[in-house]
């Protein structure tokens, strides 16, 4: 199949080191991989072409890189699925870490938040004789989030870590998560107080990215959730996140849709005056646009609001 | 062609315009709406985080009562969308997990049998409505005008419970209506991204970091307006706009403009009938390139 891989390049050694886009035209069967491209591209055309890899089976997690504008493992990536008539691929290095040269990024800033959520498992009193025993189903839950690859593929796409690198990220919080959720670990609430500060659990934005991209299905905005709510029944301090779940679920209890100025005063907390204070101008925006909704007394509950309520209490009762 | 509507809080709440645009827009597609008042907010992905199960059964309910009308849902809002096609796609893909989830519902006399289908209005336009009919429903191609799209997330992500292996049309259905409507369209690699607004109140720098980024990138590449399908999107892009710009220390004026509102212009509805007057950032001087006045 005709296809044509259009390579971003970056040496930072050239006289002129600004990263551009070099086009590669190669006959590829559908089944083969972008990987084995640009390995045909090394071996045959252009050995200057940098890339990082090593197992080709999607186990070592070596060759993140952007295919397409999305992150993935080129060894786990048919030429098929991301052409299927042959044509343009775009290859890019993976984004929201810095480049070393063409294709291969620095993890360092990936690994320093790994590191940070201490990924080991921290269990109470002197060890067993043997190994820790725990029943399997209490294990079993982890299995998923035990198969990450560390790849950096959902960091590399995390919309949050993007505009703020020292977001924790979503391969650091599905790590923690691991450990939170470990029964033999004893250090849940030092590790949930830890998540709850700026920069952790709270500050993802929910979007899907790294569900998306993960080529493990580890569903780390998944694993985030999970925290959010470990965290929440543990009752850490509250939060403008948990606050923010507390009160949205509460106002569908009550009325079966939302309140959105209620809900944005109790999140920020009545007595944070300052941000209620920053809030005002747009509240002033909105009733000037005529788009400043209802609120409180002045807010009706849905018709058939008693079968909503009867239904929270039916499955909170039950959970 | 009859849908239940399920129009979400927000196009009710803080985004009447959205709720106006589509109100003016409906009936010259020859679309019945009957709106579904006794549904309940599908949780947004918020109540979820406390509680899964519990958004589920409430998405069943309101899925068991557009059942009982044997009519498919209509959604206006990719937020609404995503959280009900994840719902409908949990409760679809195990038989004894929509069982126990009928157990909770039969005390109020419904239960669901997993067959609604959950449609945005913009897939509605393409798959159901067809490309051809919406032309001739346009009577002002809104040519000259340079629109960016911008989804919303829930729109694009999850992929597997959206359905775009079998519906690949979805994956740049935006784009598809807008070229149809006669604009041209403004690509740009921040369409599929997160505009910021769940983090508004948790991490304001970074939301309106998102905002500016965005919306300014559209505008370096040429828009004269942005379009979105989502109201939740509309509310940070639109309505923090301004602060988003302060925040970084720019100017970016670019008119946000809900879907129903872009394919109104195009079948010759005033702005004040689509509601443009209640958007923040003025489209006034996007419409003057098209002639219009507001």
């Amino acid at each position: 199949m005709h296809t044509i891989l259009r390579v971003r390049r970056f040496n930072p050694e050239s006289p002129n080191p600004a990263p551009y886009d070099q086009e590669y035209v190669l006959d590829l069967e559908p089944s083969e991989t972008v990987l084995d491209g640009l390995l045909k591209i090394r071996e045959t055309v252009d050995d200057s072409l940098t890339l990082r890899c090593s197992c080709r089976g999607a186990i070592c997690g070596s060759c993140g890189m952007r295919i397409n504008g999305h992150a993935m493992l080129a060894c786990k990536t048919k030429i098929v699925t991301v052409a299927p008539h042959g044509g343009l691929i775009r290859v890019e290095p993976m984004s929201n870490m810095p480049v070393i040269k063409d294709l291969v990024t620095d993890m360092e800033p990936f690994w320093q938040k790994i590191r940070q959520v201490e990924p080991w498992l921290q269990p109470e009193g002197p060890p067993p004789e043997t190994e820790y025993v725990v029943p399997q189903a209490a294990m079993q839950h982890l299995t998923g989030v035990m198969a990450c690859i560390m790849c950096g593929v959902c960091v590399s796409d995390c919309t949050v870590w993007e505009v703020d690198s020292t977001f924790l990220g979503p391969a650091a919080l599905a790590k923690a998560y691991r450990f939170v959720a470990d029964p033999r670990d004893a250090a849940t609430m030092r590790r949930l107080l830890a998540l709850n500060q700026p920069t952790g659990m709270w500050d993802c934005t929910r979007c899907m990215e790294c569900v998306e991209v993960c080529p493990k299905h580890v569903a780390p905005m998944d694993r985030i959730m999970a925290l959010r709510a470990k965290g929440m029944s543990a009752r850490v301090p509250s939060t403008c996140g948990s606050r923010h779940a507390e009160v949205f679920t509460d106002i569908i209890r009550q009325k079966g849709r939302l309140d959105e100025p209620l809900l944005a005063v109790k999140t920020l907390g009545l007595r944070n005056w300052g941000r209620l204070l920053s809030m005002l101008p747009l509240a002033i925006q909105s009733f000037i646009h005529r788009k400043l909704p209802p609120s409180g007394p002045l807010h009706r509950a849905i018709p058939g609001i008693r079968s909503i309520r009867r239904i929270f209490a039916r499955v909170e009762k039950r959970s | 062609m009859k849908y239940a509507f399920f129009p979400g809080c927000v196009a009710k709440g803080a985004c009447p315009e959205l709720y106006q645009s589509m109100m003016a827009v409906y009936p010259r597609l020859g679309i019945e709406l009957e709106e579904m008042h006794t549904a309940s907010c599908t949780g947004a992905g918020v109540l979820q985080e406390k509680n899964v199960q519990l958004g589920d059964v409430l998405n069943a309910r309101t899925f068991a009562l557009a059942e009982q009308r044997g009519l498919p849902i209509m959604t206006i809002c990719s937020t609404c969308q995503g959280v009900m096609s994840q719902a409908n796609a949990r409760l679809t893909a195990d038989a004894r997990y929509l069982d126990e989830v009928n157990h909770i519902l039969a005390e109020e006399g419904l239960t669901y049998s997993g067959s609604v289908q959950v449609k945005h209005f913009l897939w509605i336009l393409l798959e159901d409505f067809g490309e051809d009919r919406l032309r001739s429903a346009l009577t002002q191609p809104l040519q000259g005008l340079r629109a960016a799209p911008f989804y919303g997330c829930y729109l694009q992500r999850p992929t597997e419970a959206l359905q775009f292996d079998r519906y690949p049309g979805r994956a740049a259905a935006l784009e598809r209506v807008m070229e149809i409507v006669g604009v041209d369209v403004v690509d740009f690699p921040g369409k599929t991204r997160c505009c910021g607004f769940p983090i508004l109140t948790i991490n304001e720098r970074n939301s309106m970091s998102m905002v500016a980024m965005h919306t300014s990138e559209a505008k370096r590449h040429g828009a004269d307006i942005m379009v979105t399908p989502c109201p939740l999107c509309h509310l940070n892009l639109d309505g923090m706009q301004r602060r988003a710009a302060h925040q970084q220390k720019t100017k970016i004026d670019l008119p946000i403009l809900h879907l129903p509102q872009l394919l109104g212009l195009a079948m010759g509805l005033s702005p004040r009938a689509l509601g443009l007057t209640r958007n923040i950032v003025s489209p006034d001087s996007a419409l003057a390139k098209l002639g219009i006045t507001v």
